[in-house]
Order: structure tokens, then sequence, then C-alpha cells
């Protein structure tokens, strides 16, 4: 059953160094107050899996939490690459970086065998990818060792199976829960529920607490006993957005291609804007919203 | 009207989608493209993001797959796993428009590195994306991308998305349903599959665009057809859209 808490007893209570997580939302409702929270909390060689990695992944990939990234699209969108994930994988800085890739297609079927019970799933892809093979032609370890082909018993066709996501913790942002720690969020859902479900533990931050959760059209809503925390940071998807409730901050997407670029800029970002930022320890369910100060825009440095 | 190469790439992407097509969109310049064809000729395009939306129409260009407008747009929103499973796996869409960083003869993309030793690249470029189920199951594939020597090579480093694979009958044989890559879109012109060899030919050249300079700014022996089509150049309207398009671009990304 949800306990509700605050944003750091909920990441102090749910994520282990070491531990495999999961922060998704696709575009929308990305977990950066809670992502934010894991670098304070000075995470290590954590497995950090996501279809997006989008800024949340670079800033921790960036800040040292991750050995092992599994993903399916690592750049920033509309803007070009994202620096610190290049620069873990290109020059294994500030830690070398295992990484797992997938397509979009396979990652979310992972999940969903994740959150059925199942040790795998079937799909057409991958067929003739380099994905499928072994690396080059040297013929060294398959570039993704979680792909494999398999024969339909019934047809005998050939088919693909990727094996099941199973993390340690599922980290989201949702619009609302309730009182009970019943969790409602709506627009564009991604692959949030699977990753719930596919996981032991879960973290759900949301813009805000409430009474009763009034029905909304295509909203998902997990009850509370699928959910290990709930903690409230409004403002918690910032510069990713929540329906309803604020816009994709686009002029930070573009701003932070000139932050992740460079090293140092990057750590007195980290300074400036994660470290100094006082712990969220703001008593949950009580008082009014926006009161819990949120991480800003980044502090562009000319 | 004067016009640059890209706007004229954009309005020659556009003019390949059909009004009522049903279009699985990536980001970037395919994107543009296509929501220009739904701003001119084509008011009736379906546009399909792999954020699960269906049927988008946003009023000035997403600078991602899943912003906000999109979904409130869109004639459904549905989970990630149901637009790859349920949408675009069954074929059920008639074009996927992707882009590419590399892409070679045979309409094959890479997106994932640039060098042969994946576990040392060269670079690292952001990976496959929705594109490889994208090029496998859509019923054909247009591709946007800048024409040169470095992007236009002989065979991909790494192959993230099959156009046809080595060449005749190798989609049938990998078991891919859709059709494949049939136009290229560059900002020099456009290149067809030569039906026989399945090997990327200049079909179409720009106003003012040369056949020795398409030759030099590509990586393979590039054969140009006979009698190549001289695209027509981007009308007023065409040119109006777009950059009202681009204007709109251009303020979304400097509000604070």
């Amino acid at each position: 059953m949800a306990e509700i808490v605050s944003l750091a007893e909920a990441v102090e209570g749910a994520i282990a160094d070491g531990d495999s997580v999961a922060m998704e939302g696709f575009t929308h409702l990305i977990p950066f107050a809670a992502g934010h929270e894991v670098i304070r909390q000075r995470r290590r060689d954590l497995t950090l899996i996501r279809m997006t990695p989008d800024l949340i992944y670079d800033q921790l990939i960036g800040a040292g939490c991750a050995s092992k990234l599994i993903f399916s699209w690592g750049g920033n969108p509309g803007v070009g690459s994202l620096h610190r994930f290049r620069d873990a994988v290109e020059h294994s800085w500030p830690v070398p970086l295992e990484i797992e890739e997938h397509s979009h297609a396979g990652m979310a079927n992972r999940y969903v065998a994740g959150a059925s019970g199942l040790p795998f799933a079937v799909l057409r892809g991958y067929s003739g990818t380099g994905l499928e093979t072994l690396n080059g032609a040297s013929g060294g370890p398959a570039v993704t060792p979680t792909i494999k082909p398999i024969t339909c018993p019934f047809t005998g066709e050939r088919l693909t199976a990727v094996s099941a996501l199973r993390p340690d913790v599922a980290v989201i942002h949702a619009q609302r829960a309730d009182r009970a720690g019943n969790v409602q969020l709506w627009g564009i859902t991604g692959v949030q529920k699977e990753a719930v479900l596919a996981s032991r533990r879960s973290v759900v931050t949301v813009e805000e607490i409430v009474d009763q959760l009034d029905p909304r059209p295509g909203a998902v809503v997990l009850p509370a006993w699928t959910v290990t925390f709930v903690a409230r940071a409004p403002g918690g998807a910032h510069p990713s957005y929540a329906l309803g409730y604020s816009v994709r901050d686009n002029g930070y997407y573009v701003a932070w291609d000139a932050i992740g670029r460079d090293r140092d800029v990057f750590a007195s970002w980290l300074d400036e804007q994660v470290y100094a930022v006082p712990v969220n320890t703001v008593p949950v369910n009580t008082g009014p919203v926006n009161t819990v100060p949120v991480n800003t825009g980044p502090a562009v440095r000319s | 009207m004067t016009y640059t190469a890209d706007e004229m790439m954009t309005v020659s992407a556009a003019r390949a989608l059909r009004d009522g097509m049903t279009c699985f969109v990536g980001i970037g310049l395919p994107s543009a493209a296509a929501n220009l064809a739904r701003a001119t000729h084509a008011p009736s395009l379906v546009l399909i993001y792999e954020s699960g939306t269906l049927g988008a129409k946003p009023d000035r260009l997403p600078l991602s797959i899943g912003d906000g407008m999109l979904a409130e747009t869109a004639d459904a929103v549905v989970s990630v796993p149901e637009i790859f499973n349920y949408w675009l796996q069954p074929g059920r869409i008639d074009v996927g428009f992707l882009g590419a960083a590399q892409i070679d003869k045979f309409g094959n993309i890479n997106t994932t590195v640039v060098g042969r030793d994946y576990r040392n690249p060269k670079v690292r470029l952001p990976g496959a994306g929705g594109a490889p189920e994208i090029a496998a199951s859509c019923r054909e594939v247009i591709v946007v991308v800048r024409q040169s020597h470095r992007s236009f090579i002989e065979r991909a480093d790494f192959i993230t998305s099959v156009g046809y694979g080595s060449g005749p009958g190798q989609r049938e044989r990998l078991g891919l349903t859709g059709a494949g890559p049939k136009k290229i879109i560059t900002d020099l012109g456009i290149l067809e599959p030569d039906p026989e060899s399945l090997e990327f030919t200049m079909t179409g050249l720009y106003p003012g665009v040369s056949a020795a300079a398409a030759k030099e700014r590509t990586g393979w022996d590039l054969a140009i057809a006979a009698d190549p089509e001289i695209i027509a150049a981007p009308t007023p309207a065409e040119l109006g859209a777009l950059r009202a398009f681009r204007g709109q671009q251009g303020k979304a990304r400097s509000s604070p």
C-alpha cells in the first residue's frame, strides 16, 4: 500500500546503490525532481533504464550515478546530442558506462513482459539490424544479448524475442494522487503503467494530492496497492511538463546543449542547481499547492 | 522568391505525402515536412507520432515528439506499447517518414554509431528510437536527409534500420512486411531505388543543382537517371506556410 512521504524519504527508502532504476515518462511527465534527489543523495552504480534518456539521465550520468544504461534513443529531442551521455560512452567520463541498446518497440515490449510476469516478449522487429547481430566483422560479443530470434510454434514464422525488464525501482511523475495513494495520470502516458507494474518498488511524484480523483479522459490510474511511495513535488517534471499543470520548457532543452557540452560548466550547474537546492523534506499532504521550491531552469553561463 | 536548400528539401518532402495518407512521423526534418503537407495540399493527412498520438493536428511545429499540443489535438492518445504493437506492427500505416545520420546506397539507415567498432565508436549517435520498426512495418518509407559525402556512404557503419539490406530479395528473406524506402529526399534532389538493383539513383534535381554536384556530395559512385526530373521551385504559398511554422517555432524556443 502506497505510503505518502517526502521526496527525500521516498528516494532514500526505495533506491539503493547498485539498483536498477527505470525513470519513465515519454517527453511528458519526466520525473526530474526525483532524478535530482537521486543525484543529491549521491547514489552510485545504478543501472538506469529508460526509453529516451533525455536530459534527466544526461544529468544522472554526468553526476556519476550510473554504471549501466539500458535505452532506445539517447538524444536531446529537437536539439542534438546528450553530451554527458556521449562523454561517458566515448571517454568513460566521469565513470565507464556500459550500454544495452534497443529500439523503442523492443523496450516497450520488455516492460510489457515484465508487467505481465513473463520472461520475454515477442515482436516483429530487429530483423537485419546491427542490434541483433554480433559486433562487426570481428564477430565480437552480441551487440544486444537481450535480443534473440524465436520461431512461432504455430506458424513457423521467424520472430524476435526480447527479455523482460524487471527493474528494482520504477520512478514516475503523475498529475495527482489521492490521500490513499491512488495515482492518476493523463495525456501522453508512455510506458509508465508498464514500468511501475514491472518493478519491485516504485516512487511516484505528483503535482498535487487531492481528496478525490475525479475522472479524466484517457487517464491511467495506478491503485495505491501497486505503488510503494507517493511524494508531492509540484513542478517535478520541469523542464518536461505535466499536462494541465505546466508546459514544456523548450528553452531549457535548447540551453542544456551548452551546459552539457562542457565538463566544467556541467559541474557548476550541478553545484548550483542540484547540490545547493535544499532537500525536499516538506510535509506532503498538507498545505497549499506550489509552496515547495522546485528546481528552476538551468543557469546559463555565457 | 529566393529560398534556401533546406526549404526546398522540406517542400519537396511535403509534396511526397498525399492527402488522406497515414504517416508515422519522425522528429526534425520529417516532422517539418509532414506538418507543411498538412498545412498546404494534404489537410487530411493523418500524423502519427511514436509518443502515442494518433491524428495529431498541431498548429505549430512540435520541438519534440511528445509536445502537449500533439496530445491535445489528437484523435486518440494511446500508450507507447500500443502505438508500436497495435498500430505500427500490423502494417496499418501508409508511410514512415524518417531522418538519418548515415544512409547507404541500399537505403539502410545508421543512427547508432559512426565507426565500424560498436564498442569503441568514433561518434556515439542517439540510437534507434522507433525507426527500425517504422522502416520494417510501414507500407513504404521516405527518408529526409541532407546529402553529403560523409552521410551518403557505400555501406552504413551500423545498420540501425533496414532499407534493402544487401540488395534485391533481402527484405523478403528477413521477413520485413513493408516495401521499404521509396524515396530519399535531400537538399539537392530526390533519389529513388533502381527497379533492378535497388541501388538509390538520383532521379530528380532541384533547379540549379547539377548532376556533378550530386555525385560530388555522395560517398558511393552515384548513378544519375538518364533524364532527371527538374523539380519545381517552392511556390510562394509553400514557402509562406513553411516560414510561418519556422517563425512560430523560433518563438516557442525562445520563450522562458
